[in-house]
């Protein structure tokens, strides 16, 4: 449970980081604001849930070495300036999150279940954010090939209990191979990812040990 | 397409204009107004409307001047005053 815990809180952390790179550079302002108020609640997310794992939030979330995040490779991937990719992961991220929320919600623990059900009433709006582009754009090619491309890291994000449901969902063209999915699994992280390590935990590291 | 986005601050006063939003159709306009105006726990509720059906009226001419029609047009104040005076001088 707890190494669950701790992935969905690094999803949630390492996505909010990227979306918030949209900051001030959205295609419009109104965007720019939703995105940047997503991400922050994303990264929100995964405080409250490092805090529900240790007394000391910011050491889990800045005091690892790359190498111990659990963090999935669809989170992790840079898309800026490439809008079309953007939109798709935060789709399929919302669809995958969702399904893995619900059985959090139904967890023994009332610590767990309680932060979940919080946290969900938040996730509903990005749903509702991510539903309105999907309809947008469900008919533009650029969009409908990074949803496919992002699929398998989709697939290999969720639990597998949750396969046939994103698959049933989102209909790609072929489903991702085993050899494909062990290649995008947690534990493995994706290009970029000791790039973006570095940046997020450059100010911490710069003064160690240092009360903030 | 422009929305108005209508504020209320807590349940039971009275809405007030708080800005717009840009958005192409009614679900962008209700999500970016959610995010904007309501993000920050600011807002009890909002009323989201296209601004093409703020219907509006400025068409307010006094031609000759009746300001007797305008609630400003009577200066109970220094009538009151007056008055006060009157009676504290006991000229009824």
């Amino acid at each position: 449970m707890r190494e669950q815990l701790l992935a969905i809180a690094d999803d949630e952390l390492v996505l909010g980081w990227r979306d918030s790179e949209w900051t001030g550079i959205a295609p419009v302002l109104e965007e720019d604001v939703a995105f940047s108020s997503i991400a922050q609640n994303e990264i929100g997310h995964a405080r409250a849930i490092y805090r529900l794992l240790s007394e000391d939030a910011d050491a889990l979330a800045f005091d690892r070495a790359p190498e111990e995040y659990r963090s999935s490779q669809l989170v992790e991937l840079r898309f800026v300036p490439d809008w079309a990719r953007t939109i798709a992961r935060r789709v399929l991220y919302e669809a995958a999150d969702e399904l893995r929320l619900r059985r959090l919600m139904a967890s023994d623990d009332p610590a767990v279940a309680g932060l979940a059900a919080k946290i969900d009433r938040e996730e509903a709006y990005h749903r509702m954010h991510a539903e309105l582009w999907h309809e947008r754009l469900r008919d533009e090619p650029r969009y409908l090939a990074a949803v496919d491309e992002l699929f398998p890291y989709t697939l290999a994000m969720a639990e597998p209990d949750d396969h046939e449901s994103l698959i049933a969902r989102f209909e790609p063209k072929t489903v991702a191979s085993n050899t494909v999915l062990q290649a995008h699994a947690r534990g493995s992280h994706a290009d970029g990812w000791s790039e973006l390590w570095e940046e997020m935990t450059e100010v911490r590291r710069s003064v160690p040990g240092a009360t903030w | 397409m422009i929305y108005e986005v209508f504020r209320q601050e807590r349940k039971g006063v009275a809405f007030e204009h708080a800005g717009s939003v840009v958005a192409p159709d009614e679900g962008f306009a209700r999500a970016y107004a959610h995010e904007q105006y309501g993000r920050r726990g600011e807002s009890a509720a909002l009323w989201v409307v296209p601004r093409d059906a703020v219907m509006e009226v400025e068409d307010f001419v006094d031609e000759l001047n009746r300001n007797y029609h305008r609630v400003d047009g009577y200066s109970l104040k220094a009538k009151l005053a007056e008055a006060r005076a009157r009676a504290a001088a006991g000229d009824r």
